[in-house]
C-alpha cells in the first residue's frame, strides 16, 4: 500500500489530476464563449492524434483527413437534423429544391443508435478502401499525399454540389436541434460537450498509446524506416497501414462528431484542402511521434489563430506560413520534441550559462512514447526507463 | 463527327492549359523528388505579371503597341517566377534535400505567404518588407566579425531578423497613414486581363468553332513544349538534367554540379508555371487563389504521368482534360441521344466541371491498380531502392 | 544440367531469365540447393548476385523461368508471403530498424503469426523471449539491447541483422555480404555462426571475401554476367581456366 504513494507513482498521478481539476473547475472560470472555444480545439486534437499515428508513427503524410473528419461531422449533423422533426415532416432546405422525400441515405440516421456508429464506422470504412487501394499497390511518400489531396478535393466537390441531397454549399446547422432534451447551442449542453470533448480525447490519447506501445507501435515505426525491409521478415505492411488508416479514419469522424456540434454548424468548409494541411502542422508544431504533441499543438495553434484572427485577420496566412516553414527547417521534431531534447537547455546554454551535467526535467506525461522516439537524445533520462 | 471534333478540341483546350501547368511540376519531381505545393502560387505571380505588364502597355505606350503586350508578358511572366522559384530553391528547398513530405509542408507555407503577399501587398508594405529584408541582411555586415562565432550567435541571428521585421512592420504602418501608399497594389479582388483584339475573335473549321484565345494557347503549349524537349535533349545542361534524374550519385561523382542543375531545373519549373498563367488569364478573371484551381488537377498529371517522360506528363494531361471535358459538358448525351434513362440520369449527375473531377478521380484510382507507377513506369534494381 | 538429385532440392532456379527494358541482369540461370547445404556464391560486381536474390525473394518477378522452393513456384508472391514459406534474407548493407532497439528489432524479427491482430492481442510467448534473450547473447548485444540500433557499430548492426535473420528461424537462409566491413575476429566468428547453422538450415552466402568464402569449405557456385560460369569446391572453382578469365585470376596467382 505503500507503494501507492510513491513518488514515482505520485509523478504517473499528478498530471492526471491536474488534467481532471482544470477539467472541473474550467466551465466555471471560462466564459461561455472562451470554454466553447477551447472545446473546439480539444476535439481538433482527436484528429491530430490520429494524423500523428499515421505521419509521426507510419511515415504516411495525408493530406485528406477533412474526408474523414467531415464525415464524422456529417454523420450527426444529419441525425441532429431529422431528430427535432415530427413524423413525416422534412428538413427544412429540402423545400428549397423541391425535394419531396428524404432520400433514401439519410433515412438510417433517424435511428441514434445508427448513428452512434456512424460516426466512427463509416469514416474508418472509407480510409479503409481507399486506403487499401492505395496500399495495395505500393504508392508512398509524396505520390501518397497528393492523391489523398486529390480524393479531398473530389469529396469536397460532391458535397459542395449536391444541393439536393446534402443543402451542398450551405451545409448542416446543428445548433438549433436537441440532444437529450437540451438545445445544442446552449451553455450548458455546451458545458456538458465540453467534458465529453475531455473524455474523449484523453480515451483516444490511450487508444493511440495501447496502439504504438507494443509490438504493432514497433511494426509501425519500421514501416516509417524501412518498410521493403519489413516485408523480408514475412509482415505485411499493407494491412498495417491499412489498418491504422483506418483507425485515423475513425479518430477524424469522432473529431469532427465533435467539433460541429460546438461550432454549431457542418460545411463542405469541413473538406477544404487548406483545412486538411493545417491539421498536419498541427502535429508538426506539437510534435510528431508524441502523442501529447498532437494534441498540445492543435490546441495552440488554433488558439493562435482565433487570437490572431480576432486582431490582425491580414497577418494570420504570413503567421502560418511562417510556422509551417520555421517548424520544418528549424523545429523538426516540434516543440515537444525540441523539448525533450534539451532545447531549452541549449538555449540557456547560448546566452552563457553553462549547461548543468543533470538532465534537463523532461515532459514526463508519456515516458514510453518519449524511450522508443528518442534517438538523437543521449543524455540519460531520469526515471523514465 | 462535328460534335467529336468540337469534344477533341475543347477538351485539348483544357488539357493543353494542364499540360503548360504540369509540365513545370513534373520536370522538378522528376529530377528532384520534389513536390512543389507553391506551383499554382507561382502561376499567380505569372498571371499578375501578365496584368501588370497590360496596365503599363495601357497607361504609358502608344495604343498601337497594345496587341502585343501578350508577348512581352510571356517572357517576362517566366523571368519573375522562375526568379522566385530559385530564391525558393536556395532558401528553403535545398535544406530539406531528401525530406520529399517536409519539402511539401514547407512549399505549402510559401504557397500561403506568396497568396497572402499578393492580397496586402500596397507601397507602404513593400517598403516596409524591403526594408526588414535589407536590415536583416546587413546586420552581419556591420557588427563586429567575432560576434558571429560565439556561441549565442544563433540567438542573434535570430534576433537581428526579429528586430528588423518590426522595424519593417513598424515603418509600413507609419507610411500606411498615407494614403498613396496605403492603397493595395492588386488587392482581394480578382483581376481582369483584356485580351488583344486578335485573340477575342474566333475561327471557324466546318461547325467547329475555336476561338482563338484557346488555339493561342495550344500553340503556345506547343512551343513550351518543343522548347523544353529540345533543352532537355540537345543542350549541354539539359543533358546534365537528365543524367541527374537517371542517377544523381553517378552524376555528382561524374563532376556534374548537381546543386547548380536543381536551381536550374527549378528555376525552368517555375518559369513555365508562369507561362502557363498567362495563358490562364486569356480564360477569365483571375484572383489570389488561383493556383488551388489547377494545383490538384496538375497533381494528378503528375502521378498520371510517372515520371522522367515528357510524354508521359503530356499525355495524361490530354487525357484528363478530354476526359473532363467530355465528362463535364455531358456531351455524351447529345451523342446518343436515345440511351436508357438510368445511365441518363447518371450522365446528367457528373455533367458539371466539380463532378467530372470526381469521375475523373475514380478513373485514375482504378487506373492505378492497373498500373500503379503511371504510364511509363522506370525499370531496374535502382526502383525503390 | 546437373545429375539427378538424390533428394528433392529445397531450392531450384530453373531458367531464371531477368531482363530490366532489354538489359539481361540474369540470363538463364539454373541452380540447386539440398536441403541442410551451406552454398557459397561469389562473382564478379555487376554478375547478378543480388539481382539472384531479389528474384527468389519476390522483389522482382522473372522475365523467363521460374523458381522452386519445396517444389512449389515462388513466381508471383510476394515477398511477405516467401518470407513466411521460411526464406529469411539478409542484405548487403545492414538494415536495421534505427529507431528500435536490438530488442525490439529482434522481437519484430522473431518467429510467430505477424499479422495486426496478432501484434495487438497477443503477447510474446516466453519461448520467443528466450530466444530473443539468448540471441541477444550470442551477438553480444546484450549491454545494448535497449539503446537504439541506430548507434551501434557497423558490425553491431551486421550482427544484430544475422541475429534477425536467425530469430525469423527460416529454412534457407540468404545471406548478402555478412562480412563486409568487420575485422578479422568478427569475419570468423561470423563464419563459424554459418557453419553451426548450415546442417538444421539450409544457407547460401554471397560474399566477395575469399578466404572467408575458403573457411567455410562449402561447394562454391560462380556467377558471371546472370549465368551460372561453374560449381564445386573452393580449388576446383579456382582452377577453372573460364574462372581465371572472367575474375579469379589475380587473386589465385596470390594466393598460390
Amino acid at each position: 500500500m505503500a507503494d501507492l504513494l510513491s513518488s514515482r507513482n505520485l509523478r504517473r498521478a499528478l498530471p492526471w489530476v491536474v488534467i481532471v481539476v482544470v477539467a472541473l473547475v474550467l466551465p466555471a472560470v471560462l466564459p461561455p464563449f472562451r470554454l466553447n472555444l477551447l472545446g473546439r480545439f480539444l476535439s481538433l486534437g482527436i484528429v491530430a492524434l490520429g494524423i500523428d499515428l499515421i505521419w509521426g508513427y507510419t511515415g504516411m503524410l495525408s493530406l485528406g483527413q477533412g474526408i474523414f473528419f467531415a464525415l464524422g461531422a456529417y454523420a450527426l449533423g444529419m441525425y441532429l437534423q431529422l431528430s427535432s422533426l415530427e413524423p413525416g415532416q422534412l428538413p427544412e432546405f429540402f423545400s428549397l429544391y423541391g425535394v419531396k422525400s428524404l432520400p433514401a441515405f439519410w433515412q438510417p440516421f433517424t435511428s441514434p443508435l445508427f448513428t452512434f456508429f456512424a460516426i466512427w464506422v463509416i469514416p474508418a470504412l472509407v480510409a479503409g478502401v481507399l486506403g487499401y487501394l492505395v496500399f495495395r499497390n505500393r504508392i508512398k511518400g509524396v505520390y501518397f499525399s497528393i492523391l489523398t489531396q486529390a480524393a479531398l478535393l473530389v469529396f469536397f466537390n460532391f458535397f459542395n454540389g449536391q444541393q439536393k441531397l446534402i443543402n451542398g454549399t450551405n451545409g448542416l446547422k446543428t445548433d438549433t436541434a436537441r440532444l437529450f432534451g437540451l438545445l445544442v447551442g446552449s451553455d450548458a449542453m455546451q458545458r456538458h460537450l465540453f467534458w465529453l470533448t475531455v473524455v474523449l480525447v484523453i480515451a483516444a490519447w490511450f487508444l493511440c498509446r495501447w496502439l504504438t506501445r507494443g509490438r504493432f507501435g514497433d511494426a509501425l515505426v519500421a514501416i516509417r524506416d524501412d518498410e521493403p525491409r519489413l516485408r523480408f521478415t514475412g509482415y505485411n505492411p499493407t494491412a498495417y497501414k491499412t489498418v491504422v488508416f483506418a483507425v485515423a479514419g475513425a479518430l477524424a469522424g469522432i473529431s469532427g462528431a465533435l467539433y460541429t456540434v460546438q461550432s454549431g454548424i457542418v460545411s463542405p468548409q469541413y473538406m477544404a484542402v487548406p483545412f486538411s494541411i493545417e491539421m498536419v502542422i498541427w502535429v508538426a508544431v506539437g510534435g510528431r511521434g508524441t502523442l501529447i504533441g498532437a494534441v498540445l499543438g492543435a490546441v495552440l495553434i488554433n488558439y493562435a489563430k482565433s487570437l490572431v484572427s480576432e486582431q490582425l485577420p491580414e497577418t494570420w496566412l504570413f503567421i502560418q506560413g511562417g510556422l509551417f516553414l520555421l517548424v520544418v527547417t528549424a523545429l523538426p521534431d516540434g516543440l515537444v520534441g525540441w523539448w525533450r531534447q534539451g532545447g531549452p537547455g541549449r538555449l540557456i546554454a547560448m546566452v552563457g550559462v553553462p549547461p548543468k551535467a543533470a538532465t534537463y526535467p523532461s515532459l514526463d506525461l508519456d515516458p514510453e512514447v518519449q524511450a522508443e522516439h528518442s534517438d538523437i537524445d543521449t543524455t540519460p533520462r531520469g526515471g523514465a526507463s | 463527327m462535328d460534335l467529336l471534333y468540337d469534344t477533341l478540341f475543347n477538351g485539348l483546350a483544357i488539357g493543353s492549359v494542364l499540360v503548360l501547368a504540369a509540365l513545370g511540376l513534373a520536370v522538378v519531381f522528376g529530377l528532384m523528388g520534389v513536390i512543389n505545393m507553391a506551383h499554382g502560387e507561382l502561376m499567380m505571380l505569372g498571371a499578375y505579371t501578365t496584368f501588370v505588364v497590360q496596365n503599363i502597355f495601357k497607361a504609358v505606350l502608344p495604343e498601337a503597341l497594345f496587341p502585343v503586350y501578350i508577348l512581352v508578358a510571356i517572357p517576362l511572366a517566366f523571368a519573375v517566377s522562375g526568379l522566385v522559384g530559385l530564391l525558393l530553391e536556395k532558401t528553403v528547398i535545398r535544406r530539406l534535400y531528401g525530406r520529399p513530405l517536409e519539402t511539401l509542408l514547407a512549399t505549402w507555407g510559401v504557397s500561403l505567404i506568396l497568396q497572402q503577399f499578393v492580397r496586402s501587398v500596397s507601397s507602404a508594405f513593400a517598403i516596409g518588407l524591403l526594408l526588414a529584408v535589407v536590415g536583416g541582411l546587413l546586420v552581419p555586415r556591420l557588427t563586429p566579425k567575432q560576434w558571429w562565432q560565439q556561441r549565442w550567435t544563433p540567438l542573434l541571428g535570430t534576433g537581428s531578423w526579429i528586430v528588423s521585421g518590426l522595424i519593417g512592420i513598424v515603418v509600413a504602418s507609419l507610411l500606411g497613414g498615407q494614403r498613396v501608399l496605403d492603397q493595395p497594389w492588386f488587392s482581394a479582388r480578382n483581376i481582369d486581363v483584356t485580351a488583344p483584339v486578335w485573340l477575342r475573335g474566333s475561327i471557324d473549321v466546318g461547325a467547329v468553332n475555336m476561338p482563338a484565345a484557346r488555339l493561342f494557347i495550344i500553340a503556345l503549349t506547343v512551343v513550351a513544349l518543343v522548347a523544353v524537349g529540345w533543352f532537355l535533349q540537345k543542350s549541354v545542361w539539359g543533358m546534365r538534367i537528365r543524367a541527374v534524374t537517371q542517377n544523381r550519385p553517378m552524376s555528382d561523382c561524374l563532376g556534374i554540379p548537381t546543386e547548380k542543375v536543381d536551381a536550374l531545373t527549378f528555376l525552368i519549373g517555375s518559369g513555365l508555371a508562369g507561362v502557363a498563367g498567362v495563358a490562364v488569364t486569356l480564360l477569365g478573371s483571375v484572383g489570389p487563389n488561383l493556383g488551388g484551381n489547377y494545383i490538384v488537377d496538375c497533381f494528378m498529371v503528375v502521378v498520371l504521368g510517372g515520371v522522367g517522360k515528357l510524354a508521359g506528363t503530356v499525355l495524361a494531361a490530354l487525357g484528363i482534360g478530354v476526359l473532363s471535358y467530355i465528362v463535364g459538358s455531358g456531351s455524351l448525351l447529345l451523342v446518343w441521344p436515345a440511351m436508357p434513362a438510368g445511365l441518363n440520369e447518371l450522365i446528367t449527375f457528373f455533367a458539371t466541371t466539380s463532378m467530372a473531377k470526381v469521375l475523373v478521380f475514380a478513373v485514375i484510382v482504378v487506373f492505378l491498380q492497373i498500373r500503379p507507377a503511371g504510364l511509363f513506369p522506370q525499370k531496374g534494381r535502382m526502383v525503390e531502392a | 544440367m546437373t545429375t539427378a538429385q538424390p533428394a528433392m532440392n529445397l531450392l531450384e532456379l530453373r531458367g531464371v531469365t531477368v531482363s530490366f527494358d532489354g538489359f539481361l541482369a540474369l540470363n538463364d540461370l539454373n541452380l540447386q540447393l539440398a536441403p541442410g547445404e551451406l552454398r557459397a556464391v561469389i562473382g564478379p560486381n555487376g554478375a547478378g548476385k543480388t539481382t539472384f536474390l531479389d528474384v527468389i525473394t519476390g522483389k522482382v518477378r522473372p522475365t523467363k523461368g521460374d523458381v522452386l522452393f519445396r517444389g512449389a513456384s515462388l513466381v508471383g508472391q510476394s515477398e511477405h508471403r516467401i518470407s513466411r514459406l521460411g526464406i529469411g534474407r539478409k542484405f548487403q548493407t545492414p538494415r536495421v530498424y534505427q529507431n528500435l532497439t536490438p530488442r525490439r528489432n529482434l522481437e519484430l524479427a522473431v518467429r510467430g503469426p505477424h499479422g495486426p491482430a496478432a501484434l495487438l492481442f497477443g503477447s510474446l510467448s516466453s519461448d520467443q523471449r528466450d530466444r530473443v534473450q539468448h540471441l541477444l547473447g550470442v551477438v553480444g548485444l546484450e549491454s545494448h539491447a535497449n539503446q537504439p540500433a541506430g548507434g551501434l557499430s557497423h558490425g553491431q548492426k551486421q550482427w544484430l541483422e544475422i541475429a534477425m535473420l536467425v530469430a525469423q528461424d527460416p529454412e534457407l537462409l540468404l545471406v548478402d555480404e555478412p562480412v563486409a566491413g568487420l575485422t578479422d575476429e568478427e569475419t570468423a566468428r561470423t563464419g563459424e555462426l554459418l557453419c553451426q547453422l548450415a546442417g538444421d538450415h539450409t544457407v547460401l552466402v554471397i560474399e566477395h571475401d575469399m578466404d572467408f568464402i575458403r573457411d567455410l569449405q562449402s561447394p562454391v557456385t560462380v556467377l558471371h554476367e546472370g549465368h551460372v560460369l561453374c560449381e564445386g569446391s573452393m580449388d576446383q572453382v579456382q582452377n577453372d581456366p573460364r574462372v581465371i578469365e572472367v575474375y579469379l585470376g589475380s587473386e589465385t596467382q596470390e594466393a598460390a
